[in-house]
């Protein structure tokens, strides 16, 4: 039997969910026979390979970068799986959207700076005006709220994407929170 | 007296009080200078004092000077006619009166009548009778003009039955735009058990580009109350209401006044015409909510609480002002009701059509020459009123759409002129009939433009109450505005869709419920222009400033 | 008293002569989503959940506030029905800033719980984001404006059952915002008895006790009024 191509993706996100995923614990072995992590924080993938069945995206989309990733991981993606609620509907990074970025960063980096004061430009990517729920900026497939979605709902999300025999029921239904 | 007071009274309120010119002797000739606020913001004050000033210098001792209300013809403002020929002198300056004093010097009833304007020539008056012939401040212009016979006949000759017969025989329905019978309105009323029962006179007016309620409080305020007090005595009612808004200082201040002089007069109070009915009324004003004009909001105001809708059932007919009885009508409507009495339900069935009966009054505005005041017998064609009466589009640009029913109504295309206007039919055609407004709208108005700025005043004048109509008129004017601008995608346009029917049919009162209609009725007929606005990202009307390049990122479909 | 027979979800049922479309419900165990109602207060219509098809009705009707009648045809789920108690609930979360992960409330409130029931995993319609202010002047309680649904409960518990009437609706549309005393903060409103109820009955965590962090705003729901006793809401 071909494993299917599974991939994991962090955009504006705590990693929570990506350590909720972790606690699926031995479950992920039984996972691994279905499915190859192609792509994810949590292995040594460089660049997110094209012909990926699922992929799992936590995290919001909040800088130029999280919106150039995500519109290359939607092109190489059967199945995106909004993961959580930052990428279900921007959570804790949407709360600096009542604000907006340039105002936010001058408090930040300018005005409760004592030295060297300035809004870092290198390295980092500029953030967009609002953190955005991932399908504001590419089609979705699936929604898995939660903060964090519990092991036990991503079991059971995970084995019926991937064309599994139905996994034990979730004891709590996706609920944002 | 919650709600009276100067609060909410405009700084411009026009109170120099003109005197009228009554000659001693007989007269020959009478300047009537229409004194509604159209032609007062114009200079009607000026035009006034100058022809009483221009009659005493010529000397012409048989001539009156009197102050009237409405003529009609806003456009065409300072009007002024002379009663005995029928004259209208349009454009009227207070600096240079020679040609109206030419006229007064020699005018006669002898003289013969004018050619009348096809402006006047093509309506049916009957509420709107009186309107430019009486003062509005005097009440006995209104008795002389046959005003509150139609009451004394009713208290010494009919019982309450037999007037709320001739009601329901007349098939007037109800004119702020739902077209309820009338007649089965204050039945409801009659047959609801309670002690006190109440009557409220329903004048916040508030579609824009809609005038005919204020029009008629300025000009003829006594006829309203006599309607008022002939559906009280049919319902037996002791108590009635006037609920206006703030914004109409000189509406309310003419109705105060005939007030004061019916009750002196007999005709509001105890024992009224030595029956055993009484009947008065008090005024209320409203503080600028829209929503105030839905029945069960204004209720809520009057009884001091804040101006929010309930839901009905059960209506106010059966529970209403205080949890009585009460009979709600618009302006209009109770305006109808005296000519009613006077000439019989069947006189005023006979006008109209077969659902739609009697006349109706109509704001014309927008890009029509003749803007102004009109009445019109149900089911006189688009085409009638605005090419016939209204004299055409403004520099005979080819009409795009008529307005009717404001917020609530819709844009009727060039292609349904030759639709007749009553209940029926517009609805059918995806608008209102409405209080009256009626906008012409020439090729130069982008539709989804005037669909965007009636979602904007429904989304600033939503209570808040409810969560359809306050969330959905809020997330339809974004949307809107993003085709507007230029930044949207056709995701906007099926989120608008889907959002319309949804307020439609899940918000609390009729503000929430019909919201979406302009936006139906353009989609309706102009689906085109919004397809050009969001694929060609251009507005054919040349409008919209389509300045949105990339979307604001949180109003962007994917 | 006379008593109406009609049918709810095509079962007969019976229903007293003032009785509304939602107590018969409840009654029989056939469950209407609320979220403005609350038993024991007056019922106002505003939250729209609690709509039911009634037919010969040109649109559907609220059920908390809806007397039954003789006849009357009541279906209480449909595709569209749902569909428009899902908006509804849609609605609520992206007019202001509901951040469940941060509640205190979280696990215990009702706007949650309705978008579980309808099924509602995600918003179609954009969060509108607003900048809201939270009023903590009072000494035991505080005001978060991000997670006020405008219900209204607070506004009729405090003037219907405490009597005070501190609590009212200031703004319209969607500037409306529930306010103490006339725009007071809370803190130095004369007319606030400290009673409490208003947090109790509040369905989100706009209104909550100081001290409590995220999670932990569970609320007693004193059963302050024999109403929480008899339906069991004591003891959720």
């Amino acid at each position: 039997m071909t494993r299917r191509r599974l991939a994991t993706v962090w955009l504006d996100g705590c990693s929570g969910c990506h350590m909720s995923f972790l606690d699926l614990d031995e479950r992920l072995l039984e996972l691994a026979e279905h499915a190859e992590l192609v792509y994810s924080p949590l292995v040594d993938v460089k660049e997110y390979p094209a012909g990926v069945d699922v992929c799992l995206v936590e995290g919001a989309v909040s800088t130029t970068d999280d919106l150039g990733r995500i519109r290359s991981v939607r092109a190489r993606t059967r199945t995106l799986v909004s993961f959580g609620d930052c990428a279900v509907t921007a959570n804790v990074p949407s709360l600096r959207n009542p604000v907006g970025a340039a105002p936010l960063l001058q408090r930040a980096y300018v005005d409760n700076v004592d030295r060297d004061a300035g809004v870092p430009v290198e390295v980092v990517p500029p953030l967009l005006d609002r953190s955005l729920p991932v399908h504001r900026v590419v089609p979705v497939e699936v929604f898995l709220p939660g903060c964090p979605p519990p092991a036990d709902l991503i079991h059971e999300t995970l084995l019926r994407l991937l064309g599994v025999e139905a996994g034990v029921p979730p004891e709590r239904p996706p609920r944002f929170g | 007296m919650a709600g009276e007071g100067r609060r909410g009274a405009p700084a411009a309120e026009p109170r120099r009080r003109l005197k009228n010119l009554v000659p001693p002797g007989p007269v020959r000739a009478t300047a009537a200078v229409c004194e509604a606020a159209s032609c007062l913001s114009a200079g009607a004050g000026e035009v006034h004092a100058g022809l009483v000033d221009g009659v005493g210098v010529r000397g012409l001792t048989d001539v009156a000077v009197k102050r009237v209300g409405c003529l009609g013809l806003c456009a065409a403002g300072p009007l002024v006619a002379v009663l005995e020929t029928d004259r209208l002198h349009r454009g009227v300056s207070g600096a240079d009166l020679t040609a109206v004093l030419d006229d007064l010097a020699t005018a006669d009833a002898a003289s013969g009548m004018a050619e009348p304007d096809p402006f006047f020539a093509r309506q049916v008056r009957i509420v709107t009778e009186n309107l430019g012939r009486i003062d509005p401040e005097s009440i006995d212009d209104y008795v002389a003009a046959g005003g509150y016979t139609a009451l004394e006949r009713a208290l010494t000759e009919l019982d309450p039955a037999a007037v709320l017969a001739e009601v329901t025989a007349s098939g007037l329905r109800g004119r702020g735009g739902a077209g309820y019978p009338t007649g089965l309105k204050w039945r409801t009323a009659v047959k609801a058990a309670g002690a006190d029962r109440y009557v409220i006179c329903n004048a916040d007016e508030g579609d824009p580009g809609a005038f005919m309620d204020r029009s008629v409080l300025e000009s003829d305020p006594h006829r309203v109350l006599e309607g008022m007090a002939l559906a009280a005595y049919a319902v037996g009612a002791r108590k009635g209401y006037v609920y206006c808004r703030a914004e109409y200082p000189l509406a309310l201040s003419r109705l105060r006044t005939a007030i004061r002089q019916a009750q002196r007069a007999g005709w509001l109070g105890e024992d009224i015409a030595e029956s055993r009915f009484s009947f008065t009324v008090e005024v209320r004003v409203g503080a600028g909510a829209f929503v105030c004009g839905e029945e069960t909001a204004l209720i809520a105001s009057i009884e001091g609480g804040r101006g929010t809708p309930k839901p009905r059932p059960p209506y106010p007919g059966m529970s209403g002002l205080r949890g009585a009885p009460t009979v709600i009508n618009n302006v209009e409507t109770l305006a109808a009701v005296p000519a009613i009495i006077r000439n019989g339900g069947a006189w005023y069935a006979s006008t109209g059509t077969a659902t739609s009966k009697g006349t109706k009054v109509f704001a014309l505005a927008g890009r029509v020459r003749n803007t102004g005041l009109i009445e019109v017998p149900m089911g006189t064609t688009l085409r009638e009123i605005v090419y016939g009466i209204g004299g055409g589009v403004v520099d005979d640009r080819p009409l795009k759409a008529v307005q009717t029913g404001g917020p609530s109504g819709g844009c009727l295309p060039a292609s349904h002129l030759d639709m007749p206007v009553d209940y029926e039919s517009l609805v059918e055609a995806g608008s209102i009939m409405g209080s009256g407004g009626l906008i012409v709208l020439d090729d130069r108005a982008c539709m989804v433009d005037v669909a965007r700025f009636y979602m904007e005043f429904c989304r600033e004048e939503s209570c808040g109450k409810c969560i359809p109509c306050r969330v959905g008129t809020t997330q339809a004017s974004t949307l809107l505005t993003a085709i507007t601008s230029g930044s949207a995608t056709p995701r906007h346009l099926a989120d608008l869709e889907r959002l319309g029917e949804m307020m439609g049919a899940m918000s609390l009162c009729g503000l929430g419920q019909t919201a979406p209609n302009p936006v139906f009725s353009t989609l309706r007929y102009f689906r085109d222009e919004y397809r050009a606005h969001i694929e060609d990202r251009t507005c054919p009307a040349g409008v919209c400033a389509m300045a949105g390049t990339s979307s604001h990122p949180a109003v962007a479909g994917p | 008293m006379s008593v109406h027979t009609f049918t709810l979800d095509g079962q007969p049922v019976a229903g007293a002569a003032g009785e509304t479309i939602l107590e018969v419900a409840t009654e029989q165990g056939v469950s209407i989503p609320t979220l403005c109602h609350l038993d024991g207060l007056s019922s106002v219509g505003a939250c729209r959940l609690c709509v039911v098809e009634v037919a010969g009705r040109p649109r559907p009707q609220p059920a908390c506030i809806t007397p039954v009648e003789e006849g009357m045809e009541v279906v209480t789920r449909s595709e569209e029905l749902d569909e428009w108690r899902a908006t509804v609930v849609e609605m609520l979360f992206v007019e202001r800033n509901h951040i469940c992960s941060i509640c205190v409330a979280n696990g215990d409130c009702e706007l949650q719980d309705l978008a579980v029931d309808l099924g509602v995993d995600h918003f179609e319609l954009p969060a509108m984001s607003p900048r809201l202010e939270i009023d903590s002047s009072h000494r035991l309680f505080a005001i978060d404006h991000n997670r006020c649904v405008l219900c209204t409960r607070c506004v009729r518990v405090c003037d219907e059952i405490e009597g005070a009437h501190t609590w009212d609706v200031m703004g319209r549309g969607i500037d409306a915002r529930v306010v103490s005393d006339l725009g007071t903060p809370w803190g130095a409103s004369p007319t606030c008895t400290s009673c409490g109820k208003c947090v109790q009955v509040c369905p989100t965590g706009a209104l909550f006790e100081k001290g409590r962090a995220v999670g932990e705003g569970a609320k007693e729901r004193r059963p302050f009024l024999p109403y929480l006793r008899r339906h069991g809401a004591g003891t959720r």
